[in-house]
């Protein structure tokens, strides 16, 4: 009977504080995604040849972000029937975007400027047994060459 | 020393190729920051501890991939690549590795 009250309330708070998280984490994304708009972004892996040397340098950005319990849980509903697992999507929606936001803040210092070659690496941190931990974590990494 | 994942470097030129450098690191965090994301997995959000891991070990990466570079004599290191990859529980590896050439003078 404890069993079942504690896992309710895990999923209480797993769900309250979640959504909580997930939703102002979206709205700071969409901030500074409309702030930093100003730093494009390509994944073509040779920039135009300049007619003068520009500066350039290598930047990076990454996040790590945990899925909370009630997310964890509808996942693990979700594959006992199969299907898109919409609690993850969002998860990694939002550990792409905020890690490509931190690597174009890198490039501040260089700005006004593009960034190169943008290459993504996804892994999640924790895989095993019934207790691990369920975490994403994106790096994303190019050169920022100035204007 | 110049750090780019380019294979070209704009407006300047590839004097001589030195041949691939790499660094790699593996870190944990002790237990008590372990078990503070454990919390953490409840409530969702970011788990800053381990991004700083993380960013501690790819600056690490890049400094022993620099050293070996710096070691031929080169001035840049293109092509720059970075793997990631958890090795045990609360351990990760963080590979970076490129190719180490000679860029002609800064004009």
């Amino acid at each position: 009977m404890t069993d079942v009250l504690v896992v309710c309330v895990l999923l209480g708070l797993g769900f309250g504080f979640g959504t909580l998280a997930e939703r102002r984490h979206y709205h700071s994304i969409r901030r500074r995604e409309e702030d930093l708009a100003s730093v494009m972004i390509f994944s073509a892996r040779f920039p135009p040849e300049p007619e003068r040397p520009r500066e350039s340098r290598l930047v990076t950005g990454q996040v790590v972000i945990s899925v909370d319990y009630f997310k964890a849980f509808l996942a693990g509903l979700r594959g006992l029937v199969g299907g898109r697992v919409t609690s993850y999507e969002g998860l990694l929606d939002r550990a792409r975007r905020e890690s490509i936001l931190r690597m174009k803040e890198d490039a501040r210092g260089l700005a006004p400027c593009k960034i190169f070659n943008v290459k993504l690496e996804t892994s999640s941190i924790w895989k095993g047994g019934g207790n691990s931990l369920a975490g994403v974590e994106v790096l994303a990494y190019g050169t920022a060459v100035a204007d | 020393m110049l750090l780019t994942n380019l294979e070209v470097v704009p407006g300047r030129r590839v004097v001589e190729h030195l041949g691939l450098v790499q660094g790699s690191t593996v870190r944990a965090k002790h237990v008590g920051k372990d078990l503070v994301a454990g919390i953490k997995n409840v409530f969702g959000g970011e788990l800053k501890f381990y991004t700083e891991l993380l960013q501690e070990s790819r600056e690490e990466a890049i400094q022993r991939m620099v050293a070996q570079a710096e070691a031929l004599n080169a001035n840049a290191v293109l092509n720059i690549r970075f793997s990631t990859s958890s090795i045990a529980q609360g351990a990760a590896e963080l590979f970076a590795y490129g190719t180490a050439v000679r860029l002609d003078e800064s004009p």
